[in-house]
């Protein structure tokens, strides 16, 4: 009874492509990041810093949500702690700084390490101690699953706060000034427009990692860990390495945001660590839409703005922050982008 | 023996006061369908973990062909060719039959550390996983969400999954389950195709499938192999008829 | 170093391991048996300490403003559920950690708005004001003392209600095998709204406590919710006996190495330097602690649940 299966042809039907035309789903998309790249253009030309430097916070927002959504959107890793790798980011931007401006010494011993105002370096610094740092935590948290993990992550986060919070050497509770704007070569970083096309590139690279990370073997991996983790390891591949890496390389975007969100506001404290973030950043990828591309960056303009705008009328706008969300979380399950752009298809 | 593809040894395993697996050896030959048959409650599902590596016994040795496998992870014994099937279906759902099938290929080839090229159009991940699907006869779904698969194709699934391993030995946990007669003879049918390139150790409960297809039948009570041979033989064991057909087949 | 110190030290820390065990129990019961992560938990702990300060202030009697206090915890708690909590039960922890977030911000600003920013009076009656001296010399002072009875009295409490009567009967069925205690015929809907509401109350029971020796303000609840669930991680999620020793233990601990860290570092450190590291490491002892106790036993000390 064996069929026809060794006939000449070994040409495979390819997955059916997804339509390449500008459907909804596209033209939302290129809105929503054209507008952020051109109204600042537009701003700054007319003259309104403000908003150049509000729309520099919608993005570097957007990039950190970016990282979080690779844990938890992609990885289904439910991360309650990655204020703690933004905050970091933002501690290494702030005391290379600090050491650079009285050309001071980090640290003598074992090798002398002195402060840096180059961002590049920053960068560098930032992602790979978010890096460690994510080791170390995910290493220990992935064991468990669940709420057991929401919990952990959140209280290592809360070790990490407490930490800078009782340190004193960088300011402690009242947090480090960063007096001078870390440099780049070629180009001026102090001046606003230039730092928001730093920011709005960082974001977009970001976005663009994290895409082609998920059409990859790897991203295969981590759709299935997260899908379901038995069918990948029935299909011989351990779901905790992919995981631990899933979530490393998160951290260290998220840290890198964290960089660039001290640099922007001359200015880094232990609320940038705070559980409050934390859960902040998690409002944002879910209004967005979880697990989506672009949900991170519409649930960090529609915060950013949200609070410009309520925090304008009211102080108590995280009032209606809660409202929105609780509406958002029992009602519209799919986020902002669901909603503008239709349900996500797992091809 | 060098016929012999998996082989459990003197295997015990206990939780608490229960004995759910108490001195199991067994063994499964090249070309081969091993039935392993039981009541309900007999540890069927206690022995599949301790093949699979979900489940490490108090006792014993696992080995798949010359290699010790009893301190493996399931990930580790599936890379070694341990191909395996769930009673029930554990397939993610929202993915395409492609995209499940070429998880296994994927651990074969290399590990999953490569983050760079995409996997939808990777021909090196394509092909096995379409060679698969083909001996399940399910090519024609390959890009169907597993979703709006049918019952019976599901079960095919599972199998292909198992295929892509290009596993030594092949365990199936009641594939049968839940199959009408047609789509129970039909997985029937397949079986007994691949078990001449596959050898299968198979849990059933699905009497007439395991009378058709096995080889040799074993059958486990309380943990412990009461009666072992050829369907003939099980068929006309008195301790198999009392204490398996007696209770269990309403 | 002196035996007093470390005598003072111990009741203190043992009486932050009581008030986390009043949130920690609540927690972990409404984990063990509707499956659900509320962050909100830290908002009656605030409820109730806002409503004894104000009833206390109203009427001048303290022990009317604390019976107030977890009246209004458990009222607050009761709504809540009846409102939002049950539409979460069978969703993923993903949603139910946004929604009761929401129901954090909702709370504390809405605190905020009518209360104000600036915190609110609350101090003990002057029936409990001043110390006892303990053997040893140690004078400690006698609300702190009744914090501790109190914990120890509530914790008798639970055990009983949860051992002996029918509503705990139902608790344990609940945790045990949600589909069987339906199928018994239990009113599930009105055992989870008690069961919530109960939480509710001891959290504002605690918050009623702590804040006359504190201070009542917005945002109170929440370094003490994050330390009840540093409790349940260690305890074992689901689990009552989990809950009272990793409370106890966390409230040891955190309070003496708080203490003695410095003073250790001072031993080979200059003064300045050691109180920073010693204070810098005692902020994260705590959660070393849980990491080693994960560790080992990625459950928790007595797990309830997978």
């Amino acid at each position: 009874m064996t069929n026809n299966t060794s006939s000449g042809t070994t040409a495979i039907a390819l997955a059916p492509k997804a339509d390449r035309h500008f459907d909804r789903k596209g033209l939302v998309q290129m809105a929503l990041l054209g507008l952020l790249l051109l109204v600042p253009i537009a701003a700054y030309f007319m003259g309104h810093i403000y908003y150049v430097n509000l729309a520099s916070r919608m993005t570097i927002i957007a990039m950190a949500a970016v990282g979080l959504n690779l844990a938890i959107g992609y990885g289904g890793m439910v991360s309650f702690g990655h204020a703690a790798y933004f905050g970091l980011g933002g501690y290494v931007a702030g005391i290379s700084a600090y050491h650079a401006f009285d050309y001071s010494l980090f640290m003598s011993w074992p090798i002398s390490v002195p402060g840096s105002d180059s961002l590049l370096v920053v960068w560098l610094v930032a992602a790979l101690l978010c890096a460690l740092l994510a080791l170390a935590i995910g290493a220990i948290s992935l064991r468990t699953t669940g709420v057991y993990f929401i919990m952990i992550t959140l209280a290592f986060a809360q070790m990490i706060y407490y930490f800078a919070n009782s340190w004193p050497t960088y300011g402690g509770e009242d947090g480090l000034p960063i007096y001078i704007r870390n440099t780049l070569p070629l180009v001026d970083s102090s001046n606003s427009l230039t730092y928001f096309l730093i920011c709005f590139t960082g974001l977009v690279l970001a976005m663009a990692i994290t895409s082609r990370l998920m059409k990859s073997r790897f991203g295969a991996a981590l759709t299935m860990a997260r899908l379901n983790d038995v069918r990948l390891a029935t299909a011989g591949i351990s779901p905790y390495p992919i995981r631990l890496v899933a979530f490393v390389i998160s951290a260290a975007i998220t840290g890198l945001a964290g960089a660039l969100y001290a640099d922007l506001n001359g200015f880094v404290s232990p609320t940038s660590l705070s559980w409050h973030f934390s859960g902040e950043l998690m409002v944002i990828v879910i209004l967005g839409g979880v697990g989506r591309l672009y949900g991170p960056l519409a649930g960090a303009v529609l915060f950013v703005m949200m609070e410009t705008l309520l925090g304008g009328i009211t102080q108590y706008w995280q009032l209606f922050l809660g409202l929105v969300l609780l509406g958002v979380v029992l009602f519209a399950k799919h986020g902002v982008m669901g909603w503008l752009a239709g349900r996500e298809h797992n091809e | 023996m060098s016929d012999v593809v998996l082989s459990l040894q003197k295997l015990h395993k206990r939780f608490g006061a229960l004995q759910a697996t108490n001195d199991v050896s067994l063994d499964l030959q090249q070309g081969e369908i091993h039935a392993l048959i039981g009541p309900n409650g007999a540890g069927k599902s206690t022995l599949i973990g301790q093949i699979a590596g979900n489940i490490r016994p108090d006792e014993g040795r696992v080995y798949l062909a010359d290699t010790e496998i009893t301190g493996m992870n399931i990930a580790q014994r599936a890379r070694l060719g341990l191909g395996r099937s769930f009673q029930v279906s554990s397939l993610a759902e929202p993915l395409s039959v492609m995209r499940n099938v070429m998880m296994g290929v994927q651990a074969l080839q290399s590990h999953s550390f490569r983050f760079w090229k995409p996997v939808a159009r990777d021909q090196q991940l394509l092909e096995p996983a379409y060679e698969a699907l083909e001996r399940m006869q399910l090519s024609h779904r390959a890009w169907t969400p597993v979703s709006e698969l049918s019952h019976g194709e599901r079960r095919q699934v599972e199998v292909a999954c198992a295929l892509a391993l290009k596993p030594r030995a092949l365990l199936l946990d009641e594939p049968m389950a839940g199959l009408g007669p047609e789509g129970s003879a039909k997985l029937t049918e397949l079986l007994e195709a691949l078990k001449l390139e596959v050898p299968i150790l198979l849990i059933e409960h699905d009497m007439e499938a395991v009378f058709r297809l096995a080889d040799r039948i074993s059958v486990l009570v309380s943990g412990s192999v009461i009666a072992h041979g050829d369907s003939q033989a099980i068929r006309q064991d008195p301790r198999v008829r009392e204490a398996y057909l007696g209770d269990s087949d309403a | 170093m002196s035996v007093t110190l470390l005598i003072e030290q111990i009741l203190n820390g043992v009486q932050l391991g009581t008030m986390l065990f009043l949130m920690a129990s609540g927690l972990t019961l409404v984990f063990g048996v509707m499956g659900l992560i509320n962050l909100a938990h830290g908002s009656f702990y605030m409820v109730g300490a806002y409503a004894t300060a104000a009833v206390t202030a109203s009427t001048g009697s303290f022990l009317l403003g604390l019976s107030a206090g977890i009246a209004a915890a458990a009222c607050v708690g009761a709504l809540v559920e009846l409102i939002v909590i049950r539409r979460l039960y069978h969703r993923p922890h993903l949603d139910q950690v946004l929604a009761t977030f929401a129901l954090i911000l909702i709370f504390s600003e809405g605190t905020r708005w009518i209360f104000g920013s600036s915190p609110m009076r609350l101090s003990p009656p002057s029936w409990l004001t001043g110390f006892v001296t303990l053997p040893g010399d140690t004078r400690y002072p006698i609300y702190r003392l009744m914090l501790i009875g109190v914990g120890i009295t509530v914790s008798i409490a639970l055990y009983f209600l949860i051992s002996k009567t029918r509503l705990g009967m139902r608790i344990r069925a609940g945790e045990s095998d949600r589909e069987m205690i339906g199928a018994l015929g239990v009113n599930i809907s009105k055992l989870y709204t008690v069961v919530f509401a109960l939480g509710a109350g001891l959290a504002g029971l605690a918050g009623a406590l702590v804040g006359a020796l504190q201070s009542v303000q917005v945002g109170m609840g929440e370094p003490v919710l994050i330390l009840a669930f540093v409790v349940i991680v260690i305890g074992g999620i689901g689990s009552i006996k989990g809950a009272l020793l990793g409370a106890l233990l966390v409230g040891l601990v955190d309070t003496l190495g708080r203490v003695y860290l410095p003073i250790f570092f001072r031993a080979f450190m200059p003064p300045s330097e050691a109180s920073g590291v010693g204070a810098a490491l005692a902020a994260m002892l705590i959660y070393i602690l849980m990491a080693v106790i994960l560790a080992f036993k990625p459950k928790g000390l007595f797990s309830a649940h997978d």
